[in-house]
């Protein structure tokens, strides 16, 4: 037995017939070796789900495998029947899906979704041994032993108590444990390789950080091999031992993963590292990659990269790009690598200037392995952007107290629950449960938080989308959770929102002109209609889309460009305060820094202060100048983002800091693992409503919800166990 | 002297309100779209074809008229000049009110036969006593008054049937011919291709809107309607019933019927589902719960008892003030009114019930909030971002109620609480036939064309409303 457990070359697979078919994995070639684990990264488009299907030959009807071959140990997977292959599938190679909730069906146990799985795959895989298959069936499936497997296999996820949760339905479970069911279900047939698709995109990071864990550790017990498919750069550098970068339906580049942080070769990789947002980069832009994603559809002669690439010379656009070796641990497809480092090192010393300081420095460390100098000069740059927080800070700490744009008071958002026939109001949902924020005219303030916790609750209740059920809304003074809802028009004008989700944050029915113009025309802030053309035209040219999305609908933008529209929108009632609701989850991660970017600029520009929706701590980090993280419904921790990031006191902002990947070893914290998940808001628990899952809860936390300890002239927390 | 009945014109308010919404469609891609989906799907563009057919024959049946009186016979004329002469000046109308179908089929609808007789026959279906020419009489089946009378011998009615079909084809292929030159040089024209060249493209299935399934459908049914109106000219080609009427003409005049149940109902019911469904969805809160009230109540009845109370208040109301109606087409037509108003308020929860769920979810959509935040008054936001967003759902329900209306009209006249028996409807006619299936030899026709008939129009309907579906159902679009 070699030690390659999966070999795949030259997989090709389209989908879609007629004259064009969508050519979704092109010539990929890549190898795992038993106990490994692989990350495929790339963008949304480029194809990662896709393989990951095409190798379990699960493409959709549309879809077929074109040529190339799949090995799976000594067996050729794409000539296997397919009786045989539904025994490969879940037996000796599983998979798991991004959405835990709809991969299980609603209305089975969960329990005996498990021991199906077991059943299925359990026999074959013992009946290697001498005694016919048909016999050992049916001595394994007695219930009693099925059973036995399946709690086994949940305790083996980290489920508490499997034995009750075996016999829950899957809307009793929460996120994170839905997905361990679904690891547990990929584990019944004890495969040889595990095919995560996302694994973790869809959870919070607290929850990630146990679900990344625990496979690592069922890696460690089984040395099963990992095809871990993501976009998150920071759990490849986690978790992953060795990489392959994907675009556009290739593979451009492959390398072991240590080789790749210090020094990523293909010019799509390392713009992609740079577009990353970090608390070091503040002062600058975030590298972009203009345009995007070519489609599929087409032939491609050259380098699939050349259209967006920094660095393109005629060559790349004239023949396919082969593999070059930089060096022993990596490999890419970049012309630039075909003579050799030298050709790369000019290249990038001219491209150096205009690229911040950070990235040119790690490029020009990009052969040698990583050196001294080069992690001291990062420090340096993360401190000096310490420092420039700080006298940000500083600045705003100068301004007048009491002079804040925004303030809330122990804002209240509780929806009432109601049950029965006369729908009688049993008990509230405290989504938002006694919030103080400050914001500072031209400031940003971050408001981090698991899901569920109620930042968007908060959110709408500034703009009143949703009525506060208690405490005041200060804009200018003014109580926005007083005034009656007519008055509330003339403050419509001042403050905005921006949504996550750029693809339902506008009516599909209506042209990008009329949306942006909305505003303009509801207000009456415009009157008349070549006036408002004029200033929708204005504003589109403002967030770089361009006049002429005028005449077009929004399906026809991608989720960046379309975010720049709801930016627009927002813009064109001249707002002075934006709440910003997780803009940029939903996008790519060259895509975030350019709506980021814009998102600064304007700031710089037009002196807005920014509500900062968000899970993503990178984006805080180099964005926000305060942060106040919560916990259901409350504020348990703010202050500066320095403060805060830097040296957070309260043990939840610890753990959830602790959680978050880094991509760089030298930021990375011990994780503090919480177990369990968030609490329902419609019963928190008494007192500390963290005490169930702190780490350093003591007895009195169970009484009494503490009370803000002021740490610092901005900074406070409200944890008992913090002493000043 | 044309007479405009209520239902005709509550017709033509539809068929205003339908080219109005063709214009808006056309000017809007997201309805455009599907529609153009369901014109390049063959099935559908057949389903079209035969509707088509249906609604022609019902709108000619909805321009309503009193006849002219004809002048007195051109005996009278000498005796009496001056009476002519007033004639002249102010003619005289017929307080009979009859359409331009009956005019068009007035030799099927006065060529009345004395009882019963078979498809195609030339004798009556029941014995009688004839006198033979030497003064016996004999029992036997007497020949027709109308039906077949132009034949000397029975014996050649057969060939008689086939010539005539033939010649029927002969003529329907013919102006087929004509109708597909037309449509052929109209689509070259518009192009700018050779007439054989666009001819040739639509033979090989080549073109994106499936002109050979029209072009075929076209031809059956062109080549079925001569053949029917030659044969019809001298057979009554589906009998007659028990007082001796065409039954071919019964199932072509309750086509208008069938189709003013179909239509109009929804008509009248849209409004209220369209306006209540989404209010209560959107503002939620107190209004959701009388509305809910009002339709959970509603729908809680059993449509078939309003129906039945309804009909028979009008009924009551009728015959005690008969001197309002001027004719007993009138009266009629205020039934079938009537029925529709009933039909609409029984069914319109079931859309309603959609369309609040529907706008309950678009109301927390975040473009909805972004126009809220916006400032944007309901109304508006209603009128923008709900109305056009649920539209899908309501062209879906009003094409898939159709042939459920249709056939309801058939359930209900056949328990009495229909349309009124003296207006030709596919239910009277299979209520009045249920006795005469008991007879032997079985009375047949009667229940067979008005379920050829009906079949034809639900079954096409149908289909058509598959394909809207399909094209209109986002989860589906997405699919394919
Ligand atoms: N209209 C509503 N009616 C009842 N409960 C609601 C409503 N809106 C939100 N909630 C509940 O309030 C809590 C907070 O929700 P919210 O959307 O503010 O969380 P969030 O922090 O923004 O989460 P995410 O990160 O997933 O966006 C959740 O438990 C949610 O289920
Ligand atoms: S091959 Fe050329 S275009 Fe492609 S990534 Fe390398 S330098 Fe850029
Ligand atoms: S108060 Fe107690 S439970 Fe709450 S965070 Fe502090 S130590 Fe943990
Ligand atoms: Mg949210």
């Amino acid at each position: 037995m070699s030690d390659v457990l999966l070999h795949v070359s030259n997989l090709t697979a389209e989908l879609g017939n007629g004259e064009r078919p969508l050519r979704v994995c092109d010539g990929i070639d890549f190898s795992i070796r038993r106990g490994e684990t692989l990350a495929l990264l790339g963008e949304s488009g480029c194809g990662k789900s896709m393989t990951a299907l095409t190798l379990m030959r699960l493409l959709p009807l549309s879809g077929r495998i074109v040529g190339g071959s799949v090995q799976l140990d000594d067996s050729e997977l794409l000539s296997l029947p397919e009786r045989e292959m539904r025994g490969v599938r879940g037996g000796r190679m599983a998979m798991i899906f991004q959405e835990p909730q709809t991969s299980l069906n609603p209305v089975l146990k969960v329990g005996d979704q498990i021991a199906e799985a077991v059943r299925l795959h359990k026999p074959a895989s013992n009946a290697q041994g001498a005694s016919p298959p048909l016999l050992k069936r049916r001595l394994f499936s007695g219930e009693a032993e099925v059973a036995e497997r399946v709690v086994e296999l949940l305790r083996a996820v980290g489920i508490p108590d499997p034995a009750r949760r075996a016999g829950e339905f899957p809307h009793q479970l929460s996120g994170g444990m839905k997905q361990r069911v679904m690891i547990a279900m990929a584990l019944a047939g004890d495969p040889e390789l595990l095919i995560a698709d996302e694994p973790t995109t869809a959870l919070d990071v607290t929850i990630q950080a146990q679900v990344l864990q625990l496979l690592k550790g069922l890696q460690a017990q089984t040395g099963m091999a990992v095809l871990l498919i993501t976009h998150d750069l920071g759990v490849v550098a986690e978790t992953a031992d060795r990489l392959a970068v994907m675009y556009a339906g290739q593979i451009v580049e492959q390398a072991s993963v240590d080789a790749f942080f210090a020094a990523p070769a293909h010019p799509y990789s390392r713009k992609l590292m740079e577009s990353v947002p970090s608390a070091s980069k503040r002062r600058g832009e975030l590298a972009v990659i203009p345009g995007r994603v070519p489609p599929l559809d087409q032939p491609f002669t050259g380098c699939r990269f050349a259209d967006r690439c920094s660095q393109v010379m005629p060559a790349c656009r004239e023949a396919p790009i082969a593999w070059f070796q930089p060096n022993l641990e990596q490999s890419v497809r970049c012309l630039l690598w075909a003579e050799g480092p030298a050709r790369l090192q000019r290249a990038s010393a001219a491209v150096g200037v205009v690229e911040s300081s950070a990235s040119s420095l790690r490029l020009e460390t990009a052969t040698a392995p990583r050196s001294a100098t080069g992690l001291e000069s990062e420090a340096e740059a993360l401190d000096a952007a310490r420092l420039d927080a700080a006298s940000a800070l500083s600045r705003s700490a100068a301004a007048p107290e009491g002079h804040a744009l925004l303030a809330t008071d122990g804002l209240e958002v509780h929806f009432p629950i109601q049950r029965g026939l006369f729908r009688s109001t049993v008990g509230h949902l405290k989504a938002v449960d006694g919030v103080d924020l400050r914001l500072q005219a031209g400031q940003t303030l971050a408001l981090v938080g698991e899901s569920g916790c109620g930042k968007t609750t908060v959110g709408k209740a500034i703009l009143r989308l949703e009525p506060p059920t208690g405490g005041t809304v200060r804009y200018n003074g003014v109580d926005l959770a007083a005034i009656r809802a007519g008055q509330m028009r003339r403050y419509r004008k001042d403050l905005q929102i921006i949504f996550q989700d750029p693809f339902a944050s506008m009516n599909p029915r209506m042209l990008v002109g009329d949306i942006v113009g909305e505003g303009l025309q509801s207000l009456g802030l415009e009157k008349g209609r070549a006036a408002r053309r004029r200033r929708v035209a204005m504003l589109l040219e403002q967030v770089g889309i361009g006049e002429q999305a005028m005449e077009r609908y929004p399906h026809e933008f991608s989720g960046g460009q379309r975010q720049r529209i709801c930016i627009a929108r927002a813009l064109a009632v001249d707002p002075k305060l934006i709440v910003c609701d997780e803009p940029t989850s939903a996008l790519d991660v060259s895509v975030q820094a350019q709506i980021l970017n814009l998102l600064k600029r304007l700031q710089d520009e037009l002196g807005l202060s920014y509500l900062f929706i968000t899970h993503d701590i990178s984006v805080v980090a180099y964005l926000a100048h305060e942060v106040a993280v919560m916990y259901l419904g409350r504020i348990v921790e703010q202050g500066t983002a320095a403060e805060v990031l830097d040296a957070p006191r309260h043990p939840y902002t610890q753990a959830l800091l602790s959680a978050v990947p880094m991509m760089d070893k030298a930021e990375r914290r011990q994780i503090i693992r919480l177990e369990g998940d968030m609490p329902s808001p419609a019963a928190p628990p008494t007192g500390c409503h963290f005490h169930p899952r702190c780490p350093q809860a003591i007895a009195d936390c169970a009484l009494a919800y503490p009370q803000p300890v002021q740490l610092s002239k901005t900074q406070s927390a409200r944890c008992l166990r913090i002493e000043v | 002297m044309p007479v405009i009945l209520i239902t005709d014109a509550l017709i033509f308010l539809l068929i205003a309100v339908a080219i109005a919404f063709g214009l808006y469609a056309a000017r809007h891609e997201h309805l455009r779209g599907p529609w153009r989906q369901v014109g390049r799907s063959p099935v559908g563009v057949a389903a079209l074809v035969v509707i088509v057919f249906y609604v022609g024959i019902g709108l000619l049946d909805s321009l309503h008229f009193h006849p002219l009186i004809e002048p007195m016979a051109p005996a009278d004329l000498t005796d009496q000049r001056t009476d002519q002469r007033t004639d002249q000046q102010a003619p005289t109308y017929s307080t009979q009110v009859i359409s331009v179908l009956d005019r068009w089929l007035s030799g099927l609808r006065e060529r009345q036969e004395k009882t019963f007789s078979a498809p195609f026959a030339i004798q009556l279906f029941v014995k009688e006593a004839i006198e033979q020419p030497d003064g016996s009489l004999i029992r036997g089946y007497p020949r027709l008054e109308y039906g077949g009378a132009h034949l000397a011998d029975p014996a050649q009615r057969d060939l008689d049937i086939l010539l005539r079909g033939l010649f029927g084809m002969v003529k329907g292929l013919i102006a087929w011919t004509a109708v597909m030159t037309i449509l052929i040089a109209l689509r070259a024209w518009h192009r700018q291709q050779s007439f054989n060249d666009s001819a040739s493209r639509i033979w090989r299935g080549e073109t994106k809107t499936p002109w050979r399934t029209v072009l075929i459908t076209l031809a059956l049914m062109l080549v079925l309607s001569f053949v029917a109106a030659e044969l019809a000219a001298k057979y009554h080609i589906l009998g007659t019933d028990k007082v001796g009427e065409d039954v071919f003409y019964q199932s072509l005049k309750s086509i208008r019927t069938g189709l003013v149940i179909g239509t109009l109902t929804t008509l009248v019911m849209l409004p209220a589902a369209v306006i209540l469904g989404i209010m209560a969805g959107y503002f939620g809160g107190r209004t959701d719960d009388v509305i809910q009230y009002l339709y959970t109540t509603l729908s809680s009845i059993p449509g078939v008892l309003l129906i039945a109370a309804a009909i028979l208040m009008l009924q009551v109301y009728m015959t005690n003030h008969a001197d309002q109606f001027q004719s007993l087409v009138e009266r009629a037509d205020l039934r079938l009114l009537f029925l529709c108003i009933i039909l609409g308020v029984t069914s319109w929860t079931g859309l309603c019930r959609l369309l609040r769920g529907e706008s309950l979810k678009l109301r927390e959509a975040d473009y909805v909030q972004a126009a809220r935040s916006l400032g944007v008054r309901h109304s508006t936001a209603i009128a923008r971002h709900i109305l056009p967003n649920v539209l899908h759902i309501v062209m879906i329900t009003v094409v898939l109620d159709f042939s459920g209306l249709v056939l309801a009209e058939a359930v209900l006249s056949y328990v009495n609480i229909g349309v009124d028996p003296t207006m030709n409807s596919w239910g009277n006619m299979i209520n009045s036939a249920r006795l005469e299936l008991a007879r032997d030899p079985m009375v047949w026709w009667s229940l067979a064309a008005a379920f050829v008939f009906m079949f034809t129009l639900v079954l096409a309907a149908n289909l058509l409303a598959d394909v809207v579906r399909d094209a209109f159902d986002p989860r589906l679009r997405g699919a394919s």
